[in-house]
């Protein structure tokens, strides 16, 4: 509040000022001083003061002086008046302020009448400045007002244009608005090169406030398309920072011009509702589904990205546009990925158990059973007492591994053809399960060798045709032998005696006995027949049983050993032993030194759980290797590891091995020490250095100190199933809702009580749906388009159920 | 033994007139005899009483026309002895394979004297120790401390000679005729007495009271001589192939169906039997009226003097006047032998003709009192075949080993087996079980797992209703979860108003196995055994409280369920995603691989392979297997001519190996982890 003199000797040059001249007492401009008094904040902002002058009574002066002076209000630049205001106009903050704006932004905003006004404007600016036009539909709102505002801040970036006149908001095409409320839009003049043309217009979607006017206009001044390359989770535009999505056109190189133009073609229908960046794949590296081409990226934080598979730009738009759509695209994408899912777990249905695939695909084949007999329940016993040893299989004519074994024992069949006093026969368990639960047959397939009349042997080797041919062949030989004279106990160490299993490769096993020790012989009878079928064991114990002791120096009880291969004869003392332990001695002991290791003989080099130094080779190993590595294996026992061999030639799986260890195939021969039961690290021999006894030594110091880098580590996990079950209860649980099955309680949890069972007639009215939604899920082509060919062609013909037959 | 012994040798010493045993059956027919087997088997001192000459003096008598309704079937087209009797509805069980019924009847349905010299022959040849011409009529029970279940029973027959036992096994069946009074009930002649020869009926018009088989049966008979007849019942007539319950109206029985619906003047009524009245008039015919018009009339009048139905409404259906009602209601349980103190208590509903029993076939109020046969039937009423001998056969052995678990210290009877056999037992069950396709939702076989899932242990046909109670009543521990295999039928099947023909009807596909309509096996998993409670909140007809995992197989018209992809590979995933293990089988060279790469071994090579029994499986197989892209051939196939000339051995196999069809990695093999 000034005196006159007060009030015009402060004025500034430049600085507006809105003046309200009167004497103490108007009661009549009490409300409209109320309103003035009430902006001076808001015009505070704009640097503009608002003054209440206190006329003097006497004064007479311009502007006390006049009666009707009194009801105006004087705006001021400096200490020119530029614009009075009839109080009336002035009737509540938002027309003061509007008002004021508009007096002093009078070179800013453009007030227009007639189109013809608006296009020269226009015309004029293309090139060179936006323009922004608003429609109000009448001066001194809050609309207006708030286009005033944004032109205080604009003005100098963009030419505002102001109009009241409806049909000019009609004529700029505009029709859908209805001329009552208040409309802004955004003309694109400055990149508008075609004089003929108006410049595109972007409306602005929201009522008009400063707030919304000023967002709508930072959002037309941010770049189009926005380039990254950068990982969209870390992008963050004028758009996500105003609340708005970003959405991410996907390129590549090869598409780059196409997904520009996409991407500004989709700027332009989204502008001012959601950004668009153009995100280069080629330079981000993105875990996601290669086909995925659009992202949605919404400001809401801890929102992932959603990665989209859209068909056209439509898709884009509504993707923003609305909000309904939105989940439902994310729900058709769920439910595509739902199909994926179930499309992974069409596997379920396929076969992947090698075995039982391998034995189906064999099916057609007729197997040549002609040289095994088929035996029943009533021929069982009667069968068993005509030959001197009846081989028996005991399979299942529907289990898998059976039949693998049913097709090794035809060759074995094959193989004894002709052999005197073996009868090869099978029993199929499905047929006669009494024979096969009196035989003890708990297993399938089991294999037991009967002598006439007196007891059977279970075979517990390798189901193999080789492996069990010898058992069969090593079996009929009475276990231990006795041997006669010393001839044959020469002969039998060279492999010759029995002349039948010349022709085998097998263990030799002598046990030489005196007189005295009677306990060591017994237990060794013991031993045979446990051992039986898997080495030949022999017995001498004549008066001359002395010289063969001398020959191979040892003293008896003890046992000369000779190996299928080399024949070399080992002798082998016997302290006091049981026959478990002469069995465990033997099995021990009839082991080579250092092995070729076959998919055969593994199992029983495994059981000792050392770590393997294995030389993998292509074909036979060099002597000179072998000499080295005898000399190595010799001097550590077998407890430390295991030393062997490995032919790739008899043993291809082996290059797996290889594969499995080293990424590339290694030049061979390869040594690798595996620490198979320790840790899983395999660690190669460096090939520059040669294969010696020495250089293998300081090498596998170095190993234990932990100097060598392991070339790769086994994996330790368990084996899991390698695929999902049907979860029939969800799909009960889904399908059939009401089944008292959902309402039952989750195990564990306190248990709850049913709700009553729904009334009986109700089921059945409830049931259709289900049945229904069941059909057309069949019916839809989706689904019948997964799955291998034969099945579904298979399909196709019987649909889910099984119509007829 | 010595038990017995100790036992008898008390009675003795205590000089009261009882003769005692360990087990005393009452009643010498199917059921009966079958205990008596199992008891003999076991050694058991046991004693079966029949107040008869001989064994199944019921089937002596019943039915009246002598056709049973149990099938004889002799040919299946398989050998399996444990599969053919899933279609033999007449045999016991027994080790002598003398004893088979259809070495007794070459009929389908065979005629009950052939039952008659079954159980004659079933009861010599078995030996088993049968005392005839007993007839207990009374049963007390002697408390006592000492004795198995805190009393003894004391038994009492038509001598006065008293029995004392530890155990009894009530065997009677149900042989009591069930009877309504009604006002002139005098005039219905019994199922039991009423003749069958067909020319005592000539020309007469017949109303027959019930709706049962015996009743059909009645009415099959005389069907071709007599005017008409009426049948009436308070249900409506249920026909077994709608309802899969055997004890429901069977098709053989059913011509007076054929005749009603094809007007051929024979009809069926539905009204309550307590409601009716019959009054006969001077000619000897009998009308049918109602109770309430009798209970109003004057005492005083004659028969002129009732009012008759169509007296008020002149089409009244049955206003015909009869020559003869028969009464064919069917049996109840003799409740009246048993002392107050043994509240033998007649079942609810529908069940009342049978004794009040668990689902163990133990009584619910005495201890020790077991019920076997017909007479047992409250378990399964209506759902399974208890009732029939092709069901309690099965009852009676579980029965049994309850027993000799509970009384003897004898285990349930189980194998273990490495877990690599889990697919393959559950399969062969499933293929040839008699007991879980006859009892099926009534037994069960549990599969209890060992710790961490290497072995397992294999129960058979164990009452499912019982299934809380398994380790005190099998002795059997189960610490590591369980399977339950039963047989069920689809839940919404059958039922009397459903169509069972309807188009579509079976479940051809292993992933819809779960709406399987027709009888198939379906697999519980449950992480531990559930509680008497959970049993006990079970949703309604649900054997089983809610499992942790259910897996169906699917129905297979031939019953049949060996398909490797339709039946095995859906049920080894179920397996193996329970137990988190893959239960794949491996040849040997798979083996190989996975011991030299992997630290650890899939249960098939580590059970097999490892223990030197690995499976090497035929080049032929080998061949298979790498064709299907199970098995890669590491073989080199690049260098044919890089092989040196003298490897003999082999060479054939490389050959073969080089025109094998090259095969891609196969990652879920080898790399199955790194997924």
């Amino acid at each position: 509040e000034l005196s006159p003199q007060e009030y015009f000797s402060s004025l500034q040059a430049g600085r507006a000022s809105l003046a309200y001249f009167s004497h103490n007492v108007s009661p009549g401009a009490q409300p409209f001083l109320e309103q003035i008094e009430n902006s001076a904040e808001a015009l505070q902002d704009y640097g503009i003061s608002v003054v209440k002058v206190n006329c003097p009574k006497e004064d007479v002066s311009r502007y006390c002086g006049k009666e009707n002076a009194l009801r105006k209000a004087y705006l001021f630049r400096g200490n020119m008046l530029i614009r009075e205001f009839p109080t009336d106009a002035l009737f509540d903050v938002n027309s003061i302020v509007a008002n004021v704006l508009f007096a002093l932004l009078f070179n800013e905003v453009k007030y227009v009448e007639t189109l013809a006004d608006l296009q020269n404007i226009e015309n004029a600016l293309k090139g060179r400045s936006n323009m922004v036009f608003a429609y109000v539909p009448a001066t001194g709102t809050a609309e207006h007002r708030a286009v005033m505002e944004a032109a205080f801040a604009y003005g100098t970036v963009h030419q505002f244009v102001l109009t009241t006149e409806a049909t000019l908001l009609k004529d700029t095409g505009d029709d859908e608005s209805d001329v009552s409320s208040a409309r802004l839009l955004f003309c694109h003049c400055q990149q508008a090169t075609d004089l003929a043309e108006p410049c595109r217009r972007t409306a602005m979607g929201q009522t008009l406030t400063m707030l919304n006017i000023h967002r709508h206009l930072k959002l037309m001044g941010a770049p189009l398309v926005t380039e990254v390359a950068e990982d969209p989770e870390k992008v963050s535009t004028v758009h996500l920072q105003l609340g708005l999505p970003l959405v991410f056109i996907l390129s590549q190189k090869e598409t780059y011009e196409a997904d520009r133009r996409t991407a500004e073609f989709v700027a332009w229908q989204l502008l001012g509702k959601a950004g668009v960046a153009l995100l280069s794949r080629d330079l981000v590296d993105l875990n996601i589904l290669l086909r995925s081409n659009v992202a949605l990226k919404t400001p809401d934080e801890g929102v992932p990205i959603k990665y989209l598979v859209l068909e056209d730009t439509d898709e884009v738009i509504t993707l923003v546009e609305d909000k309904n759509k939105i989940e439902q695209i994310q729900e058709d994408e769920e439910e595509e990925e739902e199909d994926e899912e179930e499309k992974e777990n069409n596997n379920q249905d396929i076969q992947d158990d090698q075995v039982v695939e391998a034995v189906s695909r064999d099916k057609k084949r007729e197997l040549p059973l002609e040289q095994i007999l088929v035996l029943t329940e009533d021929t069982f016993h009667s069968a068993l007492l005509e030959t001197a040893r009846t081989v028996v299989l005991f399979y299942a004519s529907w289990e898998a591994v059976s039949l693998a074994v049913l097709r090794s024992y035809t060759e074995v069949a094959d193989h004894l053809k002709g052999t005197q006093g073996v009868l090869l026969s099978r029993v199929n368990c499905w047929d006669w399960p009494g024979v096969c639960a009196k035989e003890n047959v708990t297993q399938l397939p089991t294999i037991k060798i009967y002598e006439k009349g007196e007891r059977s042997v279970m075979y517990n080797g390798m189901w193999g045709t080789e492996e069990l041919t010898s058992f069969i062949m090593l079996s009929r030989v009475s276990c231990p032998l006795k041997l006669a004279t010393i001839d044959e106990a020469e002969g039998y160490l060279r492999g010759e005696f029995p002349s039948e299993l010349s022709s085998y490769h097998h263990t030799s096993l002598l046990g030489v006995f005196s007189t005295a020790t009677s306990e060591a012989r017994e237990a060794f009878e013991e031993a045979g027949s446990i051992l039986s079928g898997h080495v030949t064991m022999g017995m001498y114990f004549e008066d001359d049983a002395l010289a063969l002791s001398r020959k191979y120096a040892v003293s008896p009880p003890a046992l000369l050993l000779a190996r299928s291969g080399g024949r070399s004869v080992e002798g082998i003392a016997l302290s006091k032993q049981s026959a478990q332990d002469m069995v465990r001695t033997i099995r021990y002991e009839s082991l080579d030194i250092f092995p070729e290791i076959t998919v055969q003989n593994l199992p029983r080099y495994l059981q000792f759980r050392k770590p393997f130094l294995i030389l993998f080779s292509d074909g036979d190993i060099s002597q000179m290797e072998s000499k080295e590595m005898l000399k190595l294996a010799k001097g550590r026992p077998q407890e430390a590891f295991v030393a062997c061999w490995l032919n790739l030639k008899k043993t291809p799986v082996g290059r797996g091995v290889l594969k499995a260890y080293f990424a590339t195939m290694p030049s061979l021969p390869v040594l690798v020490w595996v620490n198979l039961h320790a840790g899983g690290q395999v660690f190669k021999f460096p090939s520059e250095q040669s294969i010696t006894e020495m250089n293998i030594l300081s090498w596998l110091e170095k190993l234990k100190a932990g100097l060598e880098i392991p070339s790769s580590t086994l994996s330790e996990e368990d084996w899991k199933p390698p695929l999902p079950a049907y979860d029939f209860l969800q799909m009960m649980e889904t399908a059939v809702p009401e089944l008292p099955l959902h309402t039952s309680h989750r195990r564990g949890d306190t248990p709850e009580r049913h709700p009553p069972e729904s009334p009986g007639g109700d089921t059945a009215v409830r049931e259709e749906p289900s049945q229904e939604t069941k059909v057309e899920k069949v019916g839809s082509p989706g689904r019948d388009l997964r799955g291998t060919a034969p099945r579904l062609a298979a399909r196709e013909k019987q649909g889910k159920r099984h119509s007829k037959l | 033994l010595g038990l017995a012994l100790y036992a008898s040798s008390l009675c003795a010493a205590s000089g009261a007139a009882f003769l005692y045993h360990d087990y005393c059956v009452i009643g010498a027919g199917p059921s009966g005899l079958q205990a008596a087997y199992f008891l003999q088997r076991a050694g058991r001192d046991y004693v079966v009483f029949e107040r008869s000459h001989a064994p199944g003096s019921f089937f002596a008598l019943y039915p009246r026309h002598r056709k049973l309704i149990s099938i004889n079937k002799r040919y299946t087209g398989k050998s399996n002895s444990e599969f053919n009797l899933r279609h033999d509805w007449n045999s016991l069980l027994s080790h002598d394979r003398r004893l088979l019924f259809r070495r007794y009847s070459r009929d389908f349905f065979p005629d009950a004297d052939a039952m008659v010299r079954y159980l004659e022959d079933f009861a010599s040849l078995l030996k088993l120790r049968v005392q005839y011409n007993t007839a207990i009529i009374h049963v007390t029970l002697e408390r006592d401390g000492q004795a198995w279940n805190g009393h003894y029973f004391l038994l009492t027959d038509q001598d006065r000679q008293n029995y004392k036992c530890s155990s009894l096994l009530v065997a009677t069946g149900t042989w009591v005729p069930n009877v309504v009074n009604f006002p002139g009930s005098e005039y219905v002649e019994g199922y039991e007495t009423v003749s069958i020869n067909p020319e005592d009926f000539a020309g007469q018009t017949v109303l027959i009271l019930g709706r049962g088989n015996s009743a059909f049966e009645t009415a099959e008979n005389i069907l071709g001589v007599t005017n008409f007849i009426h049948m009436v019942s308070r249900s409506r007539v249920r026909l077994s192939w709608a309802t899969h319950y055997v004890g429901d109206l069977r098709a053989i029985n059913n011509g007076l169906l054929d005749t009603y619906q094809l007007k051929s003047l024979d009809g069926l009524l539905e009204g309550n039997l307590e409601d009716l009245a019959i009054v006969k008039d001077k000619k000897g015919k009998l009308h049918i009226t109602l109770r309430f018009y009798l209970e109003n009339r004057n005492t005083s009048a004659g028969i002129d003097s009732v009012t008759l139905p169509q007296d008020e409404l002149d089409n009244f259906a049955t206003r015909a006047p009869y020559d003869r009602v028969i009464r064919c209601l069917g049996w109840k349980f003799d409740f009246s032998i048993y002392n107050r103190s043994l509240r033998m208590m007649p079942g609810k509903g529908n069940k009342k003709k049978y004794p009040q029993i668990k689902p163990s076939y133990e009584s619910r109020s005495t201890r020790g009192l077991f019920v076997l046969g017909t007479a047992s039937h409250s378990v399964d009423f209506r759902k399974s075949a208890g009732g029939f001998i092709h069901g309690f056969r099965y009852t009676t052995r579980a029965v049994h080993r309850l027993l000799e678990n509970r009384h003897h210290g004898v285990p349930w009877p189980s194998t273990v087996y490495p877990i690599t056999q889990l697919t393959n037992s559950i399969i062969k069950r499933v293929n040839e079980a008699s007991g879980l396709y006859q009892m099926f939702s009534i037994l069960a076989d549990i599969i209890l797992l060992r710790e961490n899932a290497t072995a397992f242990e294999y129960l058979e046909e164990y009452p499912v209703g019982v299934l809380a109670e398994l380790e005190t009543q099998t002795g059997r521990k189960a610490p590591n979860g369980l399977f339950v295999v039963i047989m069920e039928y689809g839940r919404n099947f059958s039922g009397a108003d459903k169509d069972v023909f309807y188009y579509n009807r079976a479940v051809g596909e292993a992933q819809h196995a779960w709406q399987s309509n027709f009888l198939h096996p379906v697999i519980y998993y449950y992480k531990r055994l559930p509680t008497e409670r959970e049993m006990r909140l079970r949703p309604p007809d649900w054997p089983l409280p809610r499992p942790d995992a259910v897996h169906h197989i699917v129905e297979d018209f031939l019953t049949d369920w060996t398909a490797p992809n339709a039946h095995i590979l859906p049920l080894r995933r179920f397996l193996e995603n329970c137990l988190s293990t893959d239960l794949r089988n491996f040849f040997a060279e798979s083996c190989f691989l996975f011991a030299f790469t992997h630290q650890k071994l899939p249960p098939f090579c580590r059970q097999g392979y490892v223990r030197m029994q690995g499976l090497v499986g035929s080049e032929g197989l080998r061949r298979h297997a790498v064709e299907a892209g199970l098995l890669e051939d590491y073989a080199p196939t690049d260098f044919p001519g890089d092989r040196p000339p003298d490897s003999r051995e082999g060479s054939q196999d490389q050959l073969l190996r080089d025109h094998a069809i090259p095969v891609h990695p196969l990652q879920h093999l080898v790399n199955a982890k790194d997924e």
